[in-house]
Parts: structure tokens; sequence; C-alpha cells
């Protein structure tokens, strides 16, 4: 707004940007500095080099797009799951209150681990992939969407009782639209956990994706390839994540001045 | 009650009984006792009490939203047995909500009674224009200050075109030059409409500019003490009445009417809850 603002906006972008150079300048020359071996560090012409060998002959564009396939199908799933719940607990006290012992129990049993035994169920496919990453999404949207149902300021629902609405105008004209941003909360925590649900799932057991390219990498000692993966499932993650707040950014265009990448 | 018997009476309270349960449970708490009263047509009334004698409670009562224990809320005769169509309340808080435009917003209560999208919007430019508000029908509501997102609220409020506004301490919550601009707005409308108000309120001079009768309540259990007809010219106009002498007159009794100054009664309206 002010230009006060708009200066720090550029001397922010132009630290940034420095802060990437002196980081990859310090990958490329640092572990020969310090004398660390390239198998342990690999500079970063070395990574990019396997990148581009990965490419043309590992399938790294196929097993990026096994792992992407899993992520969206586990992230959409989960939230939808994790929202309608959330949303039937929140207009359900005691549904709520009788399931709340066990809501917590699963909440605190760490989902990853659930992965070989999904494994056993399912085989060497990528449906037990697909389910640790929605159980593993849908508790920060169920309990974000839960608290915000819970939430919704009383007085507001007596003016759209006082105007003779039915339940369902309630939930669609009041309830829905204020969970929206907590909702959006629980997505953004969400798009990052479902890779990770799903690159456990890959490193457990399969041959397909992009864990399955960390384990192979690993077992041949092939530490470049390793770093491939892992630059590959960051920016699966951070197009997740991207996503996320574009969509956030456009459905809740209407809250005042937010930095919807910055309150996490 | 001393008003005309000859005109329609909208919205009366008939030995109207609330109590809740307490917080243990076993017990009950009563929060209003045996309320009569009769609000005529056009006309504006405003009910004050010390804190927590349940004035909010009548309020829910008259509107729909809470069945009272005994007795009955009647509106244009008919006994309220729901939220209905004829009556709409406006509470200090604006209730906007902030993911609709200021015109969304007016347009809510219609737009659940399902009135055409047509005729929904020009009720509410109507009423946009007429609160000085139309270039704002486009933003949203955190765009506007505290007494236009109020006014919004009661612009949203007449949308529906009720017989009887419910007000529940409207203007508590916004600065005092402001409440006075909102309270003649309110006036004006009110007056013009020839809509029927009950108004609750803490503020002795608001009560007494805006109103043509003033209804006292008394502690817990409330229950109307007294009724002050106010005999001042100009309702339409409260910035006005402020001018008259006798104002000073009447609020001096509404404050002997509800032992304003006496330490006991301090300390137990301090205790209270709204």
């Amino acid at each position: 707004m002010s230009g006060n603002s708009r200066a720090q906006v550029r001397n922010g972008t132009l630290a940034s940007v420095a802060l990437l150079i002196v980081f990859l300048a310090a990958w490329q020359w640092g572990p020969e500095l310090l004398g660390v071996p390239s198998f342990i560090v690999p500079p970063l012409s070395m990574v990019a080099h396997e990148f581009v060998h990965a490419w043309q002959f590992d399938h790294l564009l196929f097993h990026t797009g096994v792992t992407v396939g899993e992520v969206l199908a586990g992230f959409i799933l989960g939230s939808l799951l994790g929202a309608v719940i959330g949303y039937l607990l929140g207009m359900s006290p005691t549904a709520e209150f009788a399931l709340s012992p066990y809501i917590l129990a699963l909440q605190i049993a760490p989902k990853v681990a659930f992965a070989p035994l999904f494994i056993l169920w399912m085989g060497f496919t990528v449906y037990p992939k697909i389910l640790v990453a929605i159980l593993i999404v849908f508790f920060p949207v169920m309990v974000n969407v839960l608290t915000a149902v819970r939430s919704v300021d009383p007085d507001l629902i007596n003016l759209a009782r006082s105007f003779k609405a039915t339940r369902a105008q309630i939930f669609w004209k009041i309830e829905f639209p204020t969970s929206m941003p907590p909702m959006f909360a629980g997505l953004r925590i969400g798009s990052t956990l479902a890779v990770v649900g799903v690159v456990v799932g890959e490193l457990v057991g399969g041959n397909q994706g992009l864990g399955y390219l960390l384990s192979f990498g690993e077992g041949q000692a092939d530490t470049p390839m390793v770093f491939v993966s892992i630059v590959m499932l960051t920016l699966v993650g951070g197009i997740a994540y991207l996503g996320v707040i574009i969509a956030e950014r456009r459905l809740l265009h209407y809250l005042p001045a937010r930095s919807a990448g910055h309150n996490q | 009650m001393s008003t005309d018997a000859t005109s329609v009476i909208r919205l009366e309270y008939r030995n109207v009984t609330m109590r809740f349960a307490d917080r243990t449970g076993r017990g009950a708490l009563t929060a209003i006792s045996n309320v009569n009263l009769a609000v005529h047509d056009g006309e504006v009334v405003s009910l004050i009490g010390p804190s927590g004698c349940g004035k909010s409670t009548l309020l829910n009562i008259g509107s729909g939203l809470t069945a009272p224990s005994e007795g009955a809320a009647f509106v244009d005769g008919e006994r309220v047995a729901g939220p209905n169509a004829h009556v709409a309340f406006m509470l200090q808080k604006d209730l906007l909500l902030p993911w609709r435009t200021i015109l969304e917003n007016v347009m809510f209560g219609v737009e659940i009674q399902s009135v055409p999208f047509a005729e929904r919007k020009r009720r509410a430019e109507k009423l946009l224009a007429s609160f000085n508000l139309a270039e704002f029908s486009g933003h949203y509501p955190h765009h506007l200050s505290g007494g236009m997102r109020q006014r919004v609220a009661l612009a949203r409020t007449l949308a529906v075109e009720p017989h009887v506004l419910l007000l529940d301490e409207p203007f508590s919550a916004v600065d005092a030059q402001t409440r006075m601009v909102l309270q003649r707005d309110l006036a004006r409308t009110l007056k013009q409409s020839g809509k029927t108000a009950l108004l609750i309120t803490h503020d002795l001079s608001e009560a007494v500019t805006l109103s043509d009768r003033v209804l006292v309540m008394s502690h817990r259990p409330g229950t109307v003490i007294d009724e002050i007809v106010i005999d001042l010219p100009q309702r339409d106009d409260p910035i006005a009445r402020r001018h008259e002498p006798k104002l000073n007159d009447y609020v001096a009794r509404l404050m002997d009417r509800l032992d304003i100054g006496h330490d006991k009664i301090e300390q137990q309206a301090a205790g209270g809850a709204a």
C-alpha cells in the first residue's frame, strides 16, 4: 500500500534471491572446499547431471507422475472425508462426545506407522500409499472444520432462524462459509502432509514413485539420485501447497488484507 | 396501560414468565416473571432495566427464538409459536457476513424468505440509497466503519418488511457521536414507515429521545414496574428532542425508578450478567 511496504517487498525479494544464489554456490563448491567426498554430499552440478540421466534412463517423469497421482488422490479424498466428518461431528455434539476418545487415539497414533500394515493388506499397489495419505490429511482438515462449525456465533444462527431459515439454509449460508478460512488452514497443512504419507508408503514397499527411487538410490549408494528424489518431492509438495494457496486466495478474497502464506 | 385502546396492538406479551435451569440443573432460575405489555401500531416503546433483568429474553420470546415457560407473546393478535416473518430483530452486533457484499448482506433475510431476486435487489438498493450507502453496495463489510455497518444491519432488518422491529441495544457498540446520527436515522425511518418497535437499551436518554413510552423493568425476576409516557414533540428527531428541557426530568425519573445512585443496587448490577 504505502511506499514503505513496497520497498520492504522489493528488499525482501532481493534478499531471498541473493540467499538462493549463496545456497546454490555453497552446494556447488562448499563440499570440495570442506573436503566432503561427493558420495556424501554430491555438488549441485552432479545432481543436475543425475537429474538429466534419471529423466532419460530411469523414468524419472513416470515415477514423479505416480507420486503426484497418489498425492492428489490422497489429498482430495482425505480432505473431503475430513471436511464431511468435521461438519457432521460439528453439528452433532453427542456424536463428537462419543467418538472423541477414538478420534484422539487415532490422531496421536503416528499415521505413517500404518504403512506396512496397509501394504500387507493391499500389496505393492498405489492403494496403500493413497490410504496413508488419506489418513494423514484427514485429521488437520477434520479438526479445523469441527472447531470452526462449533465456534459459529450463535447470534448469527439466531439471525438466520429469525428469518425462518431451514437447517440446510443455516448450513449453506452461515456454517459452511464461516468454516472456509479454518478449513483452508487445514488444507494447507494437509497438502504438505499428503506428500509425507505417500513417500513413506512408497519407501516401505513397491517399485514405483519417487519414494521407490529414493530407496533404490540408497540401495545403490547413488547419493545424487537420492538428492534428485528429495528435490522432486519438495517440488511436488511445494506445488500442492501453492495450489491450495491459489484456491484460498480466490475463494477467500473477501477477507481483509491477509498474507495466506505467512500465518501457518 | 394508558395508551388509547382504539389503535391496533401489534406486539403483546401476556403473563410471560421464563425460567431457566440453573447451573446444577436442579433448581430453576426465574428470569422474567409475569410480564404484560402491549405495543400499538406505529408506536416505539423502550424497555429499560438493570442488567440481568431479562430484557433480551423478552426479545427472544417476541421473535419466536425462545418459547416462554408460561404465557405467550402475540404479534398482530397471533400467538408467536416460532420465528415469523412479521418480526425482525437487530442486535448490538451488526452480524454482517464477511463473505457477502453490503448489497448481499442487506438481501440476506429476504433471500432466506425466498423473495424473487429482482424484488430483493430492488428493496436492498432502495434501503441502501435511503441510508446514503448506495456507493458501498459492492464493498465488503470490513471496508465500512462501525456506524455504517450498523446502518447496513438496520437495512437488512427492514428489507424483510417486518411489522414489528425488536432492537436490542442496537447502538451501544458505536461511539457517542455516531450513535446520535444512527438514532436520528432510526427515528426517521420508523416514523416514515410507521413501523412498530420495541427497543431495549441501557441508555436512558436514548430511551427518552426515541420513544413514545418507556417501560421500566425490575431486578430479576424481571417484570414491568413502571410506564412513563414521553410527552415530547418530534419523535422523528431525537437530536431536537435532546434540546427539550423536559428531557432531563424524564431521565431523572428513570434514574429514580432504577435506583441509580444507591450503592447496594450498583453492586448487584455489577455482579449480574447482561
